[in-house]
C-alpha cells in the first residue's frame, strides 16, 4: 500500500513542471520557501536552474539528492542570500514580493561542508556567534549557547578550542552555531561528508533526535541517498543540468526514526526508486521533459 | 617546564663549546688581540665598563622600540589600508613590495639630512627596515582569512564592521606575528646603523668608536650586547604572540 503511494507520488513529482502536482499538498500547511524561476549560472551559456520552482512548507525535513557539480552548494547560497538570482524569485516566511537578497541575510540559518569554526573562539563563542551577529548582547548570547550545550551533546566542552574536538563534535558545534543564530531555516550543506562512516550513522541518528523535538524547517543537502531516505520527509532530486525541476519522494517511514530504518523493505524500494531516479535521467532520457 | 630545559640543553651546550674553542684558539694560535680578542678579555671589558655599556645599551633599546612601535602602527594602518580598498591593494602593496629592492642601507643617511643627529634620525632608519615585514605579513595575513568563514558570518547577517572585527583581523594576527617577530630582530640592525651615520651615544656608535681605537674586546663586547638585544627583542614578540594566539592551534600551548 505504503509502496504504491511512494511511486505515485513520484509519479506527480516528475511530470513535466513538477509543481501541479505538489501544489495541492502544499496547502496544507504554509510554505516557508518558495521558490519561483529561479534561473542562475556562473556563464550565460550553462546555467546550473533555468526556471526552477519548489516550495519548502513549515517544520518539513527536505533532502536535495544532486550529483555533484551540479550546483547543490550554489542553491543554497542562493537561497541564503549569499548570491542573487539571475532570474526568478526566493520568497522565505510571509514576504510575497521579490525579496532582496539583504533580506534573506541573518533570517537562515547556515552549516556549510566544512565546519567553518572560527579557531580562536571557544565552542561557547562560536555557538553563539549567530546570536551576536543579531545584536545579541555577549553575554546574554554566551548564556542561551550554554543551556544548549547539553542537547548537542556538548556538555563540559564550552571553553574548548575547535581543534581540540573531534570531526563530529566539531559539526554539533557547527548545527548548533546555526540552529541559535538562523531563523526559521536550516540549510544544511552536506554536513556529514567528511565523517568516517560509524561518526556518521551516529550523527544522523543523532540529528533525528534533536529534529524530532524541535521541528525546525531544515534543507539538507547531501550525496548519499540512505542518508536522504532516513532523515527526510521528502526527497528532492535531479540528475539533468541545468535544474528546471526536482523529482519528488515523499518518505512515508514512521517516526521518530533510527538507524534500523534502513532495513525496511519500503526504505529498500523507496532507495531503488530514488537510485533509478537518478540512474536513469543520468543516461541523458531524461531529456523527454522538454 | 622541564621539557623547556632539555629541549635547550644541544643549543646551550653547543654554545658553551663554541665559547672554549673561542677562547683555546686564541690563547694556542696566538691571534693578536686586536684582531679576535680571547673571550674572557671581552667578558672582562664588559664588566669594566658595565655603567657606560647599560646607558648605550638602554639607548639603543628605547630607539629600537621606539622605531618597532611606530611601524606596527603606520604597517598595520598600511595593512588594513590595503585590504579595504582595491586601489591601494593595486597600487600601494605592489609599491610596497617593489621598495624592498631599494638598499635601506643606502638610503639611510638620508634620514640623517631629513632628521637630523638626535635619536630620530635612528628611529626613521629602525623604521625603514621594520616597516615592510609589519605592513607585507598583516596585509597577507588579511588575504589568508578564511573565505567560508566569511560567507557564513555574511549569512547570519554579519555587517562590515562585524565582519572586520569578528572575522579578518583575528585572521590576520598570526601574519601580524610573524612580522612583528621578523621586525623585532632586524630592528636593533636599524639603530645600530642609524648610530653609526652619526650618533653620540648607543651600543652602534660605542662599538664604531671602540673600533676606531682597535679595542677588539670592546667592539665584540658591544656586538655581543646588541645580539643579545636583538634575541630578548625577538623573544618578547614571541611571548607576545604565544598569549593573543594561546589556544588557537594545536601544540601551541604545551611547547
Amino acid at each position: 500500500m505504503s509502496g504504491l503511494q511512494v511511486q505515485a507520488e513520484e509519479r506527480a513529482g516528475t511530470q513535466p513542471g513538477g509543481t501541479g502536482g505538489s501544489g495541492s499538498r502544499l496547502s496544507v500547511r504554509p510554505a516557508i520557501l518558495s521558490v519561483r524561476g529561479l534561473t542562475y549560472g556562473f556563464s550565460r551559456a550553462e546555467p546550473l536552474f533555468a526556471g526552477l520552482d519548489f516550495d519548502v512548507r513549515e517544520g518539513e525535513f527536505v533532502s536535495f539528492v544532486m550529483p555533484s557539480g551540479m550546483g547543490k552548494t550554489t542553491l543554497f547560497r542562493l537561497l541564503a542570500g549569499l548570491l542573487a538570482p539571475q532570474a526568478g524569485t526566493i520568497a522565505v516566511g510571509e514576504e510575497r514580493a521579490a525579496a532582496a537578497e539583504a533580506s534573506r541575510l541573518g533570517h537562515i540559518g547556515y552549516m556549510p561542508q566544512r565546519d567553518s569554526l572560527l579557531p580562536w573562539r571557544t565552542v561557547l563563542d562560536n555557538a553563539a556567534l549567530g546570536l551576536e551577529l543579531r545584536g545579541t548582547p555577549k553575554r546574554e548570547a554566551r548564556r542561551r549557547a550554554l543551556e544548549l550545550l547539553p542537547v548537542f551533546g556538548l556538555e563540559g566542552t564550552e571553553r574548548k578550542h575547535p581543534h581540540e574536538l573531534s570531526g563530529g563534535m566539531r559539526q554539533r558545534v557547527s548545527f548548533l552555531r546555526a540552529t541559535l543564530g538562523g531563523g526559521k531555516l536550516l540549510l544544511l550543506d552536506e554536513p556529514f561528508s567528511a565523517l568516517d562512516a560509524m561518526t556518521r550513522a551516529g550523527m544522523q541518528e543523532w540529528l533525528l533526535q534533536i529534529w524530532e523535538r524541535h521541528r525546525k524547517t531544515i534543507l539538507f543537502i547531501t550525496h548519499d541517498v540512505d542518508e536522504a531516505l532516513l532523515l527526510s520527509d521528502r526527497v528532492l532530486a535531479a540528475s539533468v543540468s541545468p535544474v528546471s525541476a526536482f523529482s519528488e519522494i515523499a518518505v512515508d517511514l514512521p517516526r521518530p526514526r533510527d538507524y534500523s530504518a534502513v532495513l525496511e523493505e519500503r526504505f529498500i524500494r523507496m532507495k531503488r526508486e530514488l537510485l533509478r531516479l537518478l540512474g536513469r535521467e543520468m543516461h541523458g532520457l531524461g531529456g523527454d521533459r522538454r | 617546564m622541564m621539557r623547556k630545559a632539555s629541549a635547550a640543553l644541544p643549543a646551550g651546550t653547543f654554545i658553551l663549546l663554541l665559547a672554549a674553542l673561542w677562547e683555546a684558539g686564541t690563547m694556542l694560535l696566538g691571534i693578536p688581540h686586536y684582531i679576535i680578542p680571547k673571550l674572557s678579555d671581552v667578558f672582562v671589558s664588559m664588566w669594566d665598563n658595565r655603567q657606560t655599556l647599560a646607558g648605550h645599551f638602554a639607548v639603543t633599546l628605547g630607539e629600537a622600540l621606539l622605531g618597532l612601535g611606530l611601524s606596527v602602527a603606520l604597517g598595520t594602518l598600511a595593512a588594513v589600508w590595503i585590504e579595504g580598498s582595491r586601489l591601494a591593494r593595486k597600487t600601494l602593496y605592489p609599491l610596497i613590495v617593489a621598495s624592498q629592492t631599494i638598499p635601506i642601507i643606502a638610503l639611510s643617511p638620508i634620514m640623517v639630512l631629513w632628521f637630523g643627529y638626535e635619536v630620530w634620525s635612528k628611529v626613521a632608519v629602525v623604521i625603514l627596515f621594520t616597516f615592510f615585514p609589519i605592513a607585507v605579513n598583516t596585509a597577507d595575513g588579511f588575504r589568508s582569512a578564511d573565505p567560508e568563514i566569511g560567507d557564513l558570518m555574511r549569512a547570519m547577517g554579519a555587517r562590515k564592521r562585524d565582519l572586520f572585527l569578528k572575522w579578518k583581523l583575528p585572521s590576520a594576527l598570526p601574519g601580524f606575528f610573524t612580522g612583528l617577530k621578523m621586525a623585532a630582530t632586524i630592528s636593533v640592525g636599524g639603530a645600530t646603523l642609524g648610530e653609526w651615520l652619526g650618533g653620540e651615544s648607543g651600543l652602534g656608535m660605542y662599538t664604531k668608536r671602540a673600533s676606531n681605537m682597535l679595542r677588539a674586546e670592546a667592539v665584540f663586547s658591544g656586538v655581543l650586547l646588541l645580539s643579545l638585544m636583538g634575541i630578548l627583542l625577538f623573544l618578547a614578540a614571541r611571548l607576545a604572540e604565544r598569549a593573543v594566539l594561546s589556544g588557537r592551534f594545536p601544540g601551541e600551548q604545551g611547547r
